[in-house]
């Protein structure tokens, strides 16, 4: 063999051992949202377990908010390369439904808490669908700039007072949370909200109560728009994701104040997807994720409230900031005096038509 | 080889076949080459462009989850006389149940509730509460069993309109497109005004993009007529500067037109600076029609600049000299002369122009805010989050075919044939 060939053939060798020698780690892809939420995960759930498990490889992707579409596309194609998915509840029920996450057993899955109660009775009312494993309580709220508004607004009915609280305002560019909050506003009884949304004539009010502000509203479509909005001075007074504000405030230091009146609950958290490839090394994960210190941990890096009961006194102070995190959740008494969950039930059946009346109504 | 006399069209070559068929013959297999030279390239773009496109747009018509989920209860209610008050028969609920169960069973019953839900609100619910109690109905009489189960199907309005979009092909999703409805009755009338989204949507996304080509225009040809007439270090340089952008990412692009023009922005707070508007009046210049115009002509500049550049940079410097030479004034020799010459330039620009932007989405959602939003803002939305694929489609279609109405107008205007890319 000539002088070029041998050095050739040593080559292949020499790179045949080395990739031989590594360990193959086999690979999960987990779904979440990405900005902070997709950090605080990793910091407490992606890299211990990768710490403690160095045959496993966990590869984040930042699409949950077309989950749904593109799970319906790949389980049309027959190819599933997701693995884990963190999607809001409305979005869990819809794939349940549907057939495209699976059906979990709390008890079986899921760690017990500490002192020994099953997951079931951990999470309790929160396992509101047989394919979804809660794992934060997040709220939609109000934030407000408190060097540009004379006096600090107490009641949500003062974003649509725009005497007293001069200047633009930022809402979410759907009808969901806006109509519920304009008809409070409206003098709606707050247990009657949905039945009067049902009807045409509710739909119409709630929307002649958003049309007095809506000169001065900038309607926004991904959570960090209003904390940059708010910081740009750009708007006043906007609604957005608690822990975006929660980001703002004390990570940022802008002066802005949280508002915390009739906030909107909601639950984030993982779906398994039918097809997935991993099921086995998947189970693992989720029931290290998903047990008590787990979703404590999360809490020391976003203001979300943990889903199991057990985590709760657990929560302690931010892992950078070393501020107390109990205060900054939407779940502790002193922010939670009024609030409203999510209305699963009546969205999925009235938001196709809700949400074409208010696309209407805003191009008007 | 002796001269035969023969009449022009009868040449032979050498083996004795006439000219024309011989020459025939040679040109085809040189066709036939070049073909198969191209075939596997159309195979490519056929099975990863165009049959995924045309399987997409098919859904703007195809209706066949109804059906397939609910056989029985399709085909018994084709009996069925929808236009009467009377219920339906004891056949019909028996097949609605026996189809329920099988659904269940199968997770398809949430979705047939779903695109029925699509055209009679509350559809999503009735199917799927029903889906989880149709196991507790196991004999006869059905009809009083599923009516018990859930008031709504003793309503003889479900049913038309279940009837209704039974068949497996549904002009439904092209209505909604149009904003248009066809009721249980079989009757089509536009929505009243203040519910229409689409109709005025497509016009106003028309009429942005017209507008955002007109500027580029004006706004491409002194660019492309400075780098054209400058020595070639400059014009090099000039050329560097339009392509710039090209590298940066569209979304920091976008955003920083958000910082420049928004109401604390750069803009604004210079004006107020040097005291040409007030603090309390500043120029609301973004989240409206403006923002959208603006952010998009910049972004879609270069698109114009190029073609025009390289068409005139073929034009000879001696027409001009020549225009003006013979008496005429600068300006007309111009306009005489030199822009007749640009316009496969400016054609080819504008189209490129026109079609990018009636499809842009990016900019438009980041700073259109409600007025300045285009009708692939609402066809994204459709295929993401609500999953209306089929009306998602159906305003694809409906886009194609109007940029297809331009490009043919286009072509009769101005002429397909004239217009160069350099």
């Amino acid at each position: 063999m000539g002088v070029a060939t041998k050095i050739l053939a040593a080559g292949v060798l020499a790179a045949a051992v080395t990739a031989a020698g590594a360990a193959t780690a086999e690979e999960l892809v987990v779904v979440s949202w990405g900005g902070a939420y997709s950090a605080s995960q990793q910091k407490a759930y992606h890299e211990p377990y990768m710490a403690q498990h160095p045959d496993i490889k966990i590869i984040n992707d930042d699409s949950s908010n077309e989950a749904v579409a593109k799970l319906r596309a790949m389980h049309e194609a027959g190819n599933m390369s997701w693995d884990l998915v963190d999607v809001v509840a409305a979005d869990a029920i819809r794939l349940c439904d549907e057939g495209l996450a699976m059906p979990i057993d709390a008890d079986k899955w899921l760690a017990p808490s500490p002192d020994g109660t099953p997951a079931s009775k951990d999470f309790g009312d929160l396992l509101v669908s047989e394919c979804y494993i809660p794992q934060i309580v997040y709220s939609t709220t109000f934030g407000y700039r408190t060097d540009l508004l004379k006096e600090a607004p107490t009641s949500i009915c003062d974003v649509f007072d725009t005497k007293r609280f001069p200047g633009k305002r930022s809402l979410e560019k759907r009808p969901i949370n806006n109509m519920e909050w304009a008809l409070i506003c409206d003098g709606v009884a707050p247990d009657k909200i949905y039945d009067v949304l049902g009807t045409p004539e509710g739909a119409a009010r709630a929307l002649k109560k958003l049309g007095t502000i809506k000169d001065h509203v900038i309607w926004w479509t991904k959570g960090a728009q209003t904390p940059q909005l708010l910081a740009d001075g750009e708007v006043v007074m906007g609604s957005t994701y608690n822990g975006r504000l929660f980001s703002v405030i004390e990570e940022e230091h802008q002066p802005i104040a949280m508002l915390w009146d009739w906030q909107v609950y909601d639950l984030d958290g993982w779906i398994v997807p039918t097809g997935t490839k991993h099921l086995d090394a998947v189970k693992k994960f989720v029931r290290f994720a998903t047990d008590t210190q787990r979703l404590a941990d999360q809490a020391k890096y976003i203001s979300y409230g943990p889903a199991r009961k057990s985590s709760a006194p657990l929560v302690g102070k931010h892992a950078t900031l070393g501020i107390d995190m109990g205060p900054h959740m939407p779940t502790d008494p002193k922010n939670a005096k009024t609030t409203l969950l999510y209305n699963y039930e009546f969205w999925a059946d009235n938001r196709d038509d809700l949400d074409a009346k208010f696309q209407a109504w805003l191009n008007q | 080889m002796t001269v035969q006399a023969e009449p022009i069209g009868e040449l032979r070559t050498v083996d004795g076949t006439q000219l024309k068929v011989s020459l025939a013959r040679a040109l085809r297999r040189q066709r036939l080459t070049a073909f198969a030279m191209v075939v596997p390239l159309l195979a490519f773009i056929l099975i990863t462009f165009l049959i995924p496109i045309a399987d997409m747009l098919f859904r703007s018509v195809e209706n066949s989850i109804v059906s397939d989920t609910l056989p029985g209860a399709t085909a018994a209610l084709d009996q069925w006389e929808g236009s009467s008050d009377a219920l339906p028969d004891e056949a019909v609920y028996a097949a609605m149940v026996a189809d329920l169960k099988v659904a269940k069973k199968n997770r398809t019953a949430s979705r047939v509730g779903q695109r029925l839900n699509y055209q009679a609100p509350g559809m999503s619910s009735l199917f799927r509460s029903t889906a989880r109690k149709v196991t507790r109905i196991k004999q006869a009489p059905y009809k009083a069993a599923l009516i018990k189960s859930d008031k709504r199907w003793g309503d003889p309005e479900t049913w038309r309109v279940i009837k209704l979009f039974s068949p497996r092909f549904t002009s439904g999703y092209f209505l909604a497109a149009v904003d248009a409805k066809q009721n249980t009755k079989g009757e089509i009338h536009l929505l009243p005004k203040e519910e229409r989204i689409y109709l005025p949507l497509l016009w106003r996304t028309m009429l942005m993009s017209l507008a955002i080509t007109v500027l580029t225009i004006l706004l491409g040809f002194p660019i492309a007529y400075l780098i054209a007439k400058s020595p070639t270090r400059i014009g090099n340089l000039l050329i560097i500067c339009v392509l710039l952008p090209f590298w940066t990412s569209l979304l920091v692009r976008t955003t920083s037109w958000i910082a420049l023009l928004q109401k604390e922005g750069v803009i604004n707070d210079f004006l107020v600076l040097i005291g040409a508007i007030d603090d309390s009046n500043r120029l609301v210049m973004i989240h409206n029609t403006t923002g959208s115009i603006i952010a998009m002509t910049h972004i879609l500049l270069p698109f114009m600049v190029l073609p025009m550049y390289s068409v005139m940079k073929t034009i000879p410097p001696s027409y001009m000299r020549a225009g003006i030479s013979l008496g005429a004034h600068p300006w007309r020799a111009f306009w005489r002369i030199y822009l007749p010459n640009t316009v496969p330039g400016i054609g080819a620009g504008s189209i490129l122009v026109f079609i990018l932007a009636i499809g842009y989405y990016i900019t438009p959602e980041l700073v259109g805010g409600t007025t300045g939003t285009f009708i692939s803002n609402r066809i994204a939305y459709h295929i993401s989050t609500s999953l209306n694929w089929g009306l998602g489609a159906a305003l694809g279609v409906v886009l194609l075919v109007v940029v297809m109405a331009f490009y043919l107008l286009y072509d009769k205007v101005i002429g397909i044939d004239n217009m160069k890319l350099g």
